[in-house]
């Protein structure tokens, strides 16, 4: 079953490296990109086969190491 | 005063460290390997800095979950210091053992300059042989040093005096110009709770030597000495 992971700095949080990406865009004419925030995204193939179980786990995952819920959020979508 | 100076894949800054505490203590401090289950008997555990990981993930998130890092949480908890600089500092907060996080600097730059501190806190472990409001001249050399945390966390760390360290101007002044990262409320260095745990972006092992940086840096490590002999 395949698992894949959003991980945003949370609404709030300063993104520079978004805002830097904004400041690109409209460089190159792409006007009217109020807003760019910037994250990482995983794939994870997974033995599991039940649905809940697999997002149980890939939640628990993202608490422990994929995102910094300190600065962080995260979405798990599981398909597949 | 027996150190132990852990190494993970990508330090870069051990030696370094090794060297202000041989100098500080006189005794020489013994290097754990990150993949050790076990921690030696010592005073002092030390993080060093560098890109442990190759800072995959984010800077630290993988050195906090090892082997070594284990054995340094539960030794944390029975009260034994830990020095933490640089990436030293992002492994602590990774690892939960100080609070906030260290994003990527606001410039997005990597910034290897000298900058000044502010002691914010002399009645520590680590800061005794300072006086408080004290500035000293130190480097940083880093590209994810920009502390933040939210702000019932700031007002605990103001209010508990767990702030050990501010950027500041060469007078004392905390102001824009003197943040090398961003820091939110110019924060460079944190105590937990019981501060026996400081974590700090700059690098004091470096300003240990008066012919390459200066010596304002001794002052951390000998009063680590001093506290813990």
């Amino acid at each position: 079953m395949k698992a894949t992971v959003h991980v945003t700095l949370k609404p709030g949080v300063l993104d520079p490296q978004g805002q830097a990406i904004g400041h690109a865009l409209s460089g190159l004419g792409f006007s009217g990109v109020t807003s760019v925030r910037m994250g990482k995204f995983l794939e994870l193939d997974l033995a599991e086969t039940d649905r809940a179980k697999a997002e149980a786990a890939v939640r628990a995952m993202c608490e422990k190491l994929l995102a910094n819920t300190v600065i962080e959020a995260y979405r798990v979508e599981i398909g597949g | 005063m027996r150190a132990a100076v852990v190494s993970f894949p990508g330090s870069n800054r051990e030696r370094d460290i090794v060297m202000a505490l041989e100098r500080a203590s006189g005794r020489k401090p013994v290097v754990v390997w990150h993949g050790d289950a076990e921690i030696p008997d010592c005073d002092l555990i030390v993080l060093p800095g560098g890109f442990s990981y190759g800072d995959y993930l984010r800077s630290g998130a993988m050195a906090a979950h090892s082997p070594a890092m284990k054995a340094l949480k539960e030794r944390a908890a029975k009260g034994v210091p830990v020095l933490g600089v640089c990436n030293g500092f992002q492994i602590l907060t990774e690892a939960g053992l100080l609070p906030g996080a260290l994003m990527r600097n606001a410039t997005l730059k990597f910034v290897c300059r000298q900058v000044h501190l502010r002691v914010e806190e002399s009645q520590s472990l680590f800061t005794n042989a300072y006086e408080k409001g004290q500035v000293i001249r130190v480097p940083v050399a880093h590209a994810d040093g920009n502390y933040t945390a939210d702000e019932g966390t700031l007002k605990r760390l103001e209010d508990r005096g767990l702030i050990a360290f501010r950027y500041v101007t060469p007078d004392g002044r905390a102001a824009p110009e003197a943040n090398p990262n961003g820091s939110i409320r110019s924060i460079a260095g944190i105590f937990n709770e019981s501060k026996t745990v400081l974590g700090l972006m700059p690098h004091p092992e470096d300003a240990t030597d008066p012919n390459a940086g200066g010596m304002d840096g001794i002052g951390l490590f000998k009063s680590l000495v001093d506290a813990l002999h």
